[in-house]
């Protein structure tokens, strides 16, 4: 018997009890102003919110966010005037010295202040810890309440890697003293457009 | 032999001002607990929630490690399975040695911690460089994490500025925690940049989907990971949950539970290598099997590892993680560490007042201060209890159990406390170390209950504040 034919021997041996699984259902809330609250809470974990008024206005809101920043790139189209392409076949190690990428996010969650975004929206996996910054560019109204919404969004997706990102890398480690900029991104901005 | 609980306990406690320093910052991050879990409507409903679900876990382990398996194949995902430590540690180094690499970076994961990984690599001449910055800072220093979230929580910042000094070259005296992470970035970046595997560990695997999530607040499992050639995930068997949504209740308990923080700043979810990476997953059993058997104890491998207990634990709060001489420390470690070795950890079940607050706080709702009561008479039993303590417990149980002796006893410490103090109060009874004695009333609660049944009916309170010290009568 291999190891794995023997844990799992050894597990159905003690497979006695028969508990079901419990609705989620009355965990649900709504947030009755989400934006507020995703807000709120983005910026007590160190992370900013700007509202764009339009698509037109982001490069803008971009540059005026990040004056002097050295290497912006971005996946978004759109911003090929303020920021560089991403090349799907670059190294990711090539990313080490980009100072500000610009990301679409899927959605925010208001009760965590997190943002779910996935492989297809990084390119590359590393980008969003790599760089310096880190710029969110999500539609406005794309804020679930809960964590319970935010599984409901994503369904049966089968993305290669998806994350939620929750404000700047951050380490308390040393005497709980807050220290924003662990390993990755200092700043973490989620920039929120409306329909143009 | 090694020292047990109470003698790493009492070294701990040589320096009060630490102890104090030590209690006050864990209570303050259960502080935070407390006000993040008020936040949120139905808190309790969601403890119960994860519970129930962990419970389904434990009922059906077997086959949703199959599930899991199948799925992650399905993605291209290497899956290994270990019955032990030794064999988790033997895969791994496999691993390495078919790609012919020697140096790796590894997030947190108390499973290698558990499997003590890293001093088996060391033999083997690989570096292992833990990337977690409190993890750093305990491997710099040559000692294991004292906390599972909090890796350098006994440490000073002092300290810490020291051995940046020797190792990382940063300014002597240099003790700002600012600047001490901004030395440990550069030098970490370089590790990731260079290292061709990382490892981390598995916070959750999703039976469903055959993904699992690692959670960190410094990206640190994500910045091994995405710029590695090989990413190994290794994970105890009791990670499995069934379904992705299930994550929602567990990612909204965890962080809040640890650090009072909404959520952990990643939340990552790997589900397939990316382009030309391979990842493999480890699959641990560890005892864990052993445990699921043992009907007091099994629902203990519900644990999510948030430290919440060690937290509010009033023991580890003042003994300091190290006493517990054991991968994972506190109340939760000392239920599951005797199920590993009996006899090496014989003395944890005991390193606790019983108190109950880490049942109260742990965001699974194990039983925990029950476990700890129930363990103390399985090692008995088993004759793991050291002779003095076991004869003591069966003279206060015999005491416990006769009215008559229970009495006696009663009359003859009174008289002790009041005429021979020494004979209590002297350095052969541990309990009283720190402790001033009592003034030793003159007599018991059912002496005086007699007399005053003797005087007649109660009478009526007066309303006034009792400053006789004596009991409040009812007003009746």
């Amino acid at each position: 018997m291999n190891s794995r034919e023997k844990i799992l021997a050894a597990v159905k041996q003690h497979n006695s009890g028969t508990a079901s699984l419990p609705e989620l259902a009355p965990l649900y809330y709504r947030e009755e102003d989400p934006l507020t609250a995703f807000r709120t809470v983005l910026e007590f974990i160190g992370g900013h919110l700007v509202e764009v008024s339009s698509p037109a206005a982001l490069p803008e809101a971009l540059q005026k966010t990040y004056p002097g920043a050295g290497r912006i790139v971005s996946v978004l189209p759109a911003l090929r005037d303020v920021a560089a392409p991403v090349a799907a076949e670059a190294d990711p190690h090539s990313f080490e010295n980009v100072d500000v990428a610009v990301l679409a996010g899927r959605f925010g969650v208001a009760e965590n202040g997190a943002v779910w975004i996935t492989e297809e929206e990084m390119i590359h996996r590393a980008l969003p810890f790599i760089c310096t910054q880190l710029a969110l560019v999500l539609p406005a109204g794309a804020i679930v309440s809960t964590m319970h919404d935010a599984y409901e969004k994503i369904g049966a997706a089968e993305q290669g890697f998806g994350v939620f990102i929750a404000g700047p890398s951050k380490t308390s480690d040393i005497e709980q003293s807050l220290v924003l900029g662990a390993h990755g991104p200092k700043g973490m901005t989620v920039f929120l457009v409306k329909e143009g | 032999m090694e020292k047990d609980h109470a003698a790493l306990a009492e070294q701990f406690n040589a320096n009060e001002p630490r102890v104090n320093w030590h209690d006050e910052t864990l209570w303050w991050v259960r502080q935070k607990r407390d006000r993040m879990m008020r936040q949120v409507p139905d808190w309790e409903l969601l403890r119960e929630t994860a519970s129930q679900i962990k419970q389904n876990v434990l009922d059906h382990l077997g086959d949703y490690l199959e599930q899991f398996e199948k799925k992650a194949l399905e993605h291209g995902v290497i899956v290994h399975w270990a019955t032990d430590a030794h064999e988790h540690n033997v895969i791994v180094h496999d691993i390495l040695k078919k790609h012919g690499v020697d140096r790796i970076v590894k997030s947190k994961s108390m499973l290698t911690e558990e499997c003590h990984l890293n001093e088996y690599l060391g033999k083997q001449g690989v570096e292992v460089v833990d990337t977690d910055l409190g993890e750093r800072v305990v491997q710099l220093a040559g000692e294991p994490p004292s906390h599972i979230v909090l890796p350098c929580i006994h440490k000073k910042k002092e300290e810490i500025g020291d051995l940046f000094h020797e190792h990382l070259g940063t300014p002597e005296g240099m003790a700002d925690p600012q600047y001490l992470t901004r030395a440990a970035r550069e030098h970490l970046r370089e590790k990731f940049l260079t290292r061709r595997i990382a490892m981390t560990g598995v916070n959750f695997a999703v039976a469903e989907t055959g993904e699992f999530v690692v959670c960190t607040n410094e990206g640190n499992a994500d910045m091994g990971a995405h710029l590695s050639d090989v990413h190994i995930a290794c994970m105890g068997m009791e990670k499995i949950i069934p379904e992705r949504k299930h994550l929602g209740v567990f990612l909204r308990l965890l962080a809040r539970s640890a650090t009072g923080q909404p959520v952990t700043t990643y939340s990552s979810h790997f589900c397939k290598p990316r382009p030309g990476q391979e990842m493999h997953i480890v699959i641990v059993d560890n005892g864990r099997s052993v445990q699921l058997g043992r009907e007091d104890f099994r629902n203990s491998l519900k644990c999510i590892r948030c430290g919440a207990c060690m937290n509010t634990c009033p023991v580890y709060r003042r003994s300091g993680g190290h006493s517990y001489h054991s991968a994972i420390a506190g109340p939760i470690g000392s239920i599951l560490a005797p199920n590993l070795d009996m006899k090496k950890y014989a003395d944890l079940p005991f390193a606790s007042t019983l108190c109950g607050s880490c049942s109260n706080v742990c965001p699974v709702k194990i039983d925990i201060h029950v476990q700890l009561y129930k363990w103390r008479q399985v090692l008995a039993e088993a004759g793991y209890v050291p002779a003095t303590k076991k004869s003591g417990m069966k003279i206060m149980a015999g005491t416990l159990s006769s009215p008559a002796l229970y009495r006696m006893a009663g009359k003859a410490a009174r008289w002790a406390l009041k005429h021979t103090p020494f004979v209590i109060d002297n350095r052969l009874n541990p309990w009283y170390k720190q402790r001033e004695m009592p003034a030793a009333p003159e007599q018991s609660f059912r002496e005086w209950y007699r007399q005053r049944a003797g005087k007649g009916k109660p009478q009526a309170s007066s309303g006034k504040p009792d400053t006789t010290g004596n009991p409040q009568q009812d007003p009746a």
